[in-house]
């Protein structure tokens, strides 16, 4: 699936991918979810009901997990970023689709974050915050290293080109 | 702590004549703070006595040994926490030190002062006293208040931390101001009158009262009390929030003073104003009216019916323009073209597609909106927080995609809606590169300093206020 942005992303523009952790850790919690619920409500339910309520809620379950799974793939694949000389693109979403620019001398302040799942699949989330509440530009399921990376060369590109509100 | 019961006056005085000392002798806020903040307690107090007064474990003498122990307690506390809260400029920091037993110290970097408000509630006016509200960019709290402050401390006060953080000599003493517009109380009323929002609060609580007097059942009143309460927002409270509203205009910045009760003084420094929304209810097309509301940063977005996000509650739309005129100089509103959404977009608004539109010069971005509820979203290139492109499921379907410039909280939001998706792209890259332009030519933060050598536009619309 390509995205139709040309006129937005010139060729030589430098667009990077996430990593393929953000996929494998959201299907672990799919997964996770899913058996969760197959025991928990299959369980409750063919013990209370009948048995074969229980097994169709289980198939119902695993349906799902099977038609989430790509959606998961899909999602990771539509993540990507572009840094330009004064600003960073970040678009991603599959159903609903978002492209977000920030300028560098934007930026208040850049947050890099990993929960205990991000940090086991060794990925983090960058978090670029403007003075504006909408902004959401975000960028999930960096490397550590490229999330180091990526949150210095804010920093230094928005001490460079900051500006007042 | 020398000096802690003098009056605040002369430490004031002092700190004007030594202009950028490095340390200053720190101030207290006025005496009457404790009784001007605390009568909420003793009138509950009161309350409590007189509810209770004829009823068993309550009897007259218990509830005077009670009142003879609490208000004095309150007091004593209420002083503790005035003597314990001191005050003072250090440079480019206002310094609020408070907590009796926690100590807290804030401190306010005047170059970053967003706005400035004067507010004085009924109560603290009768005691002639008045709040200093310092709205700072940045996080929820991001407002820092003194209360309460003498009348003329205040307004003493506001002029001094306005001058530094303009960066002028502190003692130039309050800026000279020349009024714009004066909303006289016949609009402000007539505006309430022909709200729809007006009507809909008001239906039921008449229904209601129609109804308690038809079956002689007062309850009924007391149990929708709250909804008497929004009818009472909703008219009344417009009215005395929007009282004697007037916009002025010095080289300290936009200054708007409203209210009948509670009176506020607001300043907005020359170049704080994030972005601008021009607002027509339904029936206001009967007489042409507007309402003008804007995006400061402090302000925040807390509710949509905030009291400080209005610059202009009701006024002809070419006094509404010819305002936005003034505070994003350089910008005609109506010379603006506006580019329609396509018109594929009536499968996704059936209704509203045909307002949707967006346009833009060398300053400003334009978008408009609403078929009935009629909005005009005005922002600044260089106040653009960061542009997003968004594309829904359906949107995607009809080719269609939204562009988002992205403001500070409040009650602006820009977008041109519903625009093709190829068309959203070049927007969107457009306006990247008008922003970065934008941003390049902006002032400084401080505006007067910034003025001789920067030609942004704050800087012409002070040369103008001071001429």
């Amino acid at each position: 699936m390509k995205p139709a942005d040309d006129a937005l992303a010139p060729p030589d523009l430098d667009w990077r991918s996430v990593s393929e952790q953000l996929y494998r850790m959201r299907r672990a919690l799919l997964f996770g979810v899913c058996i969760l619920f197959a025991i928990l409500g299959g369980g409750l339910l063919g013990w209370l009901v009948v048995w074969w309520a229980g097994a169709v809620f289980v198939l119902g379950v695993a349906g799902f997990g099977a038609w989430a799974l790509p959606l998961i793939r899909r999602n990771q694949r539509s993540w990507r970023y572009a840094e330009r000389a004064d600003d960073l693109l970040i678009e991603h979403g599959v159903l609903l689709r978002r492209l977000v620019v920030v300028p560098y001398g934007r930026m208040q302040f850049v947050d890099v974050a990993a929960g205990p799942l991000e940090r086991h699949f060794g990925i983090a989330t960058v978090t670029l915050h403007t003075a504006s509440a909408s902004s959401d530009a975000r960028v999930r399921g960096l490397p550590p290293t490229e999330a180091a990376r990526l949150r210095d060369r804010l920093a230094a590109l928005g001490e460079a080109r900051s500006a007042g509100l | 702590m020398t000096g802690g019961e003098r009056p605040v006056e002369p430490s004031v005085e002092q700190s004007g004549d030594r202009s950028g000392a490095p340390t200053v002798e720190p101030r207290r806020l006025h005496p009457l703070t404790p009784p001007a903040r605390g009568w909420v307690v003793v009138a509950a107090c009161l309350g409590v006595v007189v509810h209770n007064v004829n009823s068993g474990w309550a009897t007259p003498s218990r509830l005077i040994i009670g009142l003879g122990v609490l208000v004095p307690l309150a007091f004593a506390y209420g002083y503790l926490s005035w003597w314990f809260t001191t005050f003072r400029i250090e440079g480019d920091d206002l310094r609020i030190d408070s907590g009796m037993v926690f100590r807290r110290t804030r401190h306010v970097r005047l170059s970053r002062l967003q706005a400035v408000d004067v507010v004085r509630p009924l109560v603290a006016r009768l005691f002639g006293l008045a709040e200093l509200q310092l709205q700072v960019a940045g996080g929820d709290k991001a407002e820092a208040s003194l209360s309460y402050l003498g009348e003329a401390d205040a307004q003493r006060l506001r002029a001094e931390l306005l001058a530094r953080a303009a960066g002028v000599r502190p003692d130039v003493g309050e800026a000279p101001e020349q009024p714009l517009v004066a909303v006289p109380l016949s609009a402000v009323v007539g505006s309430v009158l022909l709200s729809v929002g007006t009507w809909a609060a008001l239906a039921p609580s008449v229904a209601i009262l129609v109804l308690a007097f038809v079956l002689h059942e007062l309850a009924f009143v007391f149990g929708t009390l709250p909804l008497f309460l929004a009818a009472w927002q909703f008219t009344a409270g417009r009215v005395i929030r929007n009282f004697d509203f007037t916009v002025a205009r010095s080289p300290d910045g936009l200054r708007l003073r409203h209210g009948l009760l509670e009176q506020r003084h607001q300043t907005v420094p020359p170049g704080r104003v994030q972005a601008v929304r021009i607002v027509q209810p339904w029936l206001w097309r009967l007489t042409g009216w507007v309402r003008v509301e804007i995006n400061v940063a402090g302000y925040g977005g807390k509710d949509t019916d905030a009291k400080e996000t209005i610059l202009l509650p009701v006024a002809p739309r070419a006094v509404a323009h010819g305002l936005l005129g003034q505070i994003l100089p350089g910008v005609a509103i109506d010379t603006i073209e506006l580019i329609p959404a396509p018109r594929r977009a009536r499968w996704h608004d059936p209704v509203g597609w045909s307002a949707y539109a967006y346009g833009a010069d060398a300053e400003v971005f334009v978008a408009r909106s609403g078929r009935f509820h009629r909005i005009l979203d005005v922002i600044p290139h260089a106040k653009v927080q960061s542009v997003r492109r968004t594309q829904g499921p359906w949107e995607r379907r009809l080719g269609l995609a939204t562009v988002h410039l992205d403001s500070t909280p409040g009650p602006v939001h820009v977008r041109a809606a519903r625009r093709d998706a190829v068309e959203a792209d070049r927007i969107v890259a457009e306006q990247a590169e008008r922003s970065r332009t934008g941003r390049r030519g902006a002032g400084t933060e401080r505006w007067i300093q910034g003025a001789s050598d920067s030609s942004s536009g704050s800087a012409s619309s002070l040369d103008g206020g001071a001429g």
